[in-house]
């Protein structure tokens, strides 16, 4: 979707204030926010794409106006509401008062803490060959789904160079929707400055975006 | 999407004794908790496991052995995942890491110009400036202001490549080796290594100067 989120390129935001010995945490709720996001994916109530999906889809005024884990929150009430894991009477009440749904997964304890400090694996069995190789000239297709896409709209029509097959990979366009895993071959495409941002653009700069086969056509 | 019409707004008095956000956040726990879905020492355990296992001294340890060991360097760069997870004292990595390496004539840097995406288990939790909008809108756009903001500047000639994370691919950059660091152990060149120089967005400490 063409949401705030995608904010590659866009001016105005300032300056980068970078906080000297930033906490982890700069309250104990982000810590709960976080464990929470992570325990109900882990039990199986959404996958990481349609966590993300939830967050982009908040309104752009709240986007911009909340905290990282501000953020988290709001995203993950909508999605469990939605999922019907939270009725809107609990969070009303302030506690569960409707019958809880099973998870796919089921309770998340203790003893699964461990196996999510891993990062999960992403590859999967390629259902066809790679359309691409390194050294490929290739168009970002101008392409604007409504739903998630992990194509940023500062690249959609521009032409870069296939640098490195990063083998065949869940496709979050289909994962977020719940479509289904729907394995996409997946490229590092780079690109040069100017081509992204004319030809006043820095000539130095290179940028590199990771894109799934169905982002890209042949030039 | 059906649950926009909650409560969306927002106020910034966190840190009043008990903020909206924070009752926001223990509702839906005792919600979470009351329906049977999670043990709430299990939040606790995934909170301590961020704050004890995962953090900068990851990285530093993969950045110190490739800058003493020349063939764990290459391979390194050559499949990252394959060569940290022969590392048994730093958390265990998924199959997604790349290193990229800086060199005199290339300078690498690392952004998620869409969320958040971060090699947590090299680095740890992502700072809040990573996370926010004008890292994310400029990091692409105007490397070298993005730079400047850290009061970091590369020579005129050098090239910038910006990585956008927008994959699951994480990055890891491989800062260059300090100059007069001629025999120090792993250990002490690991010292050097800042979260920032990792990320691209800063250099290792330089020895002897003051941290």
């Amino acid at each position: 979707m063409n949401g705030v989120h995608d904010m590659g390129g866009m001016d105005g935001f300032g300056k980068v204030e970078p906080e000297p010995n930033e906490p982890m945490f700069h309250t104990e709720w982000e810590g709960r926010v976080l464990a929470m996001v992570r325990a109900m994916g882990a039990a199986g109530a959404f996958n990481i794409d349609t966590s993300r999906f939830y967050r982009e889809t908040l309104p752009p005024d709240v986007y911009l106006s909340s905290s990282y884990y501000q953020k988290w929150l709001l995203g993950l009430e909508d999605m469990l509401i939605d999922k019907g894991y939270v009725a809107p009477a609990d969070v009303a009440a302030g506690h569960a008062v409707e019958p809880a749904k099973p998870l796919k997964h089921g309770k998340f304890k203790r003893d699964d803490v461990e196996r999510i400090m891993v990062r999960g694996k992403f590859g999967r069995a390629a259902p066809a060959p790679a359309k691409f190789r390194p050294g490929d000239r290739v168009r970002a297709k101008n392409m604007h789904p409504a739903t998630h896409t992990r194509l940023p709209r500062y690249t959609r029509g521009h032409v870069g160079v296939v640098e490195r097959n990063l083998g065949c990979n869940v496709f979050p366009d289909s994962a977020a929707m719940e479509a289904g895993e729907n394995p996409q071959w997946l490229y590092t495409v780079v690109f040069d400055g100017s081509e992204l941002w004319g030809p006043d653009a820095d000539p130095t700069v290179k940028i590199s975006i990771d894109a799934f086969e169905p982002y890209l056509e042949a030039v | 999407m059906t649950s926009h019409d909650h409560d969306h707004h927002h106020h910034d008095h966190d840190h009043s004794e008990l903020s909206e956000t924070e009752l926001r956040v223990r509702a839906l726990e005792t919600i979470l908790t009351e329906k049977g879905y999670v043990d709430p020492a299990a939040l606790d355990a995934i909170i301590q496991a961020y704050e004890t296992k995962i953090g900068p001294h990851n990285g530093a340890q993969v950045v110190a052995k490739a800058w003493s060991d020349p063939a764990f360097k290459r391979s390194l760069l050559e499949d990252a995942s394959k060569a940290v997870s022969t590392l048994g004292h730093v958390s265990r990595v998924g199959d997604h890491l790349v290193a990229v390496e800086n060199t005199p004539q290339r300078h690498n840097m690392v952004v998620c110009t869409l969320c958040s995406c971060y090699p947590w288990e090299m680095l740890g939790l992502p700072p809040v400036w990573y996370k926010a909008a004008p890292y994310r809108s400029r990091a692409v756009k105007d490397p070298r202001g993005v730079l400047a903001d850290f009061g970091v500047s590369l020579p005129k000639q050098t090239e910038i490549r910006v990585w956008d994370s927008t994959a699951e691919t994480r990055f890891l950059v491989l800062p260059m080796r300090p100059a007069g660091t001629d025999g120090w152990s792993e250990q002490q060149l690991a010292e050097l290594v800042t979260r920032d120089s990792m990320i691209g967005t800063g250099f290792p400490k330089t020895p002897g100067a003051p941290s």
